[in-house]
């Protein structure tokens, strides 16, 4: 999956390096701010 | 065709273990933030009710009717205290085992709080002394409790919030005590970190508006 998007990612290294990491960050963004508080509650326990 | 299979593997499992990690910094620091919204809003309502006239009877399940100031924590921390232990209450900051005495009267002003995440309103709580003061607000009165203890129980040890400390679910009470329990230790929720205090004076709100003299210390 990773080489792939890799592969597809457009421009020269430095723009692909850049588009990898607002990717990155953007999935990161969703799980935390949007998945994990969705799901909240359905686990234990809380500290 | 194995090394695709092995590839589609390791890559799954590096994504398992990012979003595990990315679990654990929702749980101890993102929660933070929402608690911390959902505790200034309570808190604010509270001031908003008392200004607006003296409430009545027991706190209503969910609302803020309290503030707990403990000095040893900070200069100004401060938490409002919500009835109820349930998790949804817990999120939005300590509080008050139903049925447990309010503020100030005879048998065990109770409250439960989170140590890790959720406002970590609790995450400092065995840094408490015996003698620290524990100041709790209401609208017409500041009651000073002093800590005298600190213990570890199990989860399971509920006679911590007995009307007497240690004594029967439905027993008499022998004073007027103060219990904070919390998670323990932190980042688990094996043990239970228990302070008790004593009330060493309640004071009306008519002969010191700016609370007692037990908020500048520690």
């Amino acid at each position: 999956m990773y080489p792939w998007i890799w592969r597809h990612l457009p421009g020269p290294l430095a723009v692909r390096v850049t588009t990898a990491l607002v990717l990155v960050l953007a999935v990161a963004a969703l799980l935390l701010f949007a998945v994990f508080p969705a799901l909240d509650g359905l686990w234990e326990p809380r500290l | 065709m194995i090394r695709t299979i092995v590839r589609g593997l390791s890559e799954l499992a590096v994504t398992a273990g990012a979003v595990l990690l990315l679990f654990v910094v929702h749980e101890v620091w993102v929660t933070d933030l929402w608690s911390d919204r959902a505790q200034d809003q309570v808190a604010e309502e509270l001031r908003e009710d008392w200004a607006a006239g003296a409430p009545d009877g027991e706190p209503d399940f969910g609302q803020a009717f309290a503030f707990v100031h403990v000095p040893r924590f900070g200069e100004d921390w401060t938490r409002a205290v919500v009835e109820g232990t349930d998790p949804d209450e817990l999120e939005d900051g300590p509080g008050h085992y139903v049925g447990s005495a309010l503020p100030g009267e005879q048998g065990n002003f109770a409250m439960a709080g989170h140590r890790v995440g959720r406002g970590s309103p609790f995450l400092a709580l065995d840094v408490l002394a015996p003698g620290d003061p524990v100041v709790v607000e209401t609208v017409d009165a500041w009651h000073v409790y002093r800590v005298t203890t600190t213990t570890v129980v199990d989860p399971s040890e509920s006679s911590v919030v007995a009307p007497t400390p240690g004594g029967a679910a439905n027993g008499g009470t022998t004073g007027a005590f103060l219990t904070m329990t919390t998670c323990h230790p932190k980042f688990s929720t094996r043990e239970r970190l228990v302070v008790h205090g004593e009330l060493e004076t309640s004071v009306g709100k008519d002969v010191v508006p700016d609370g007692p003299a037990a908020l500048e210390e520690v």
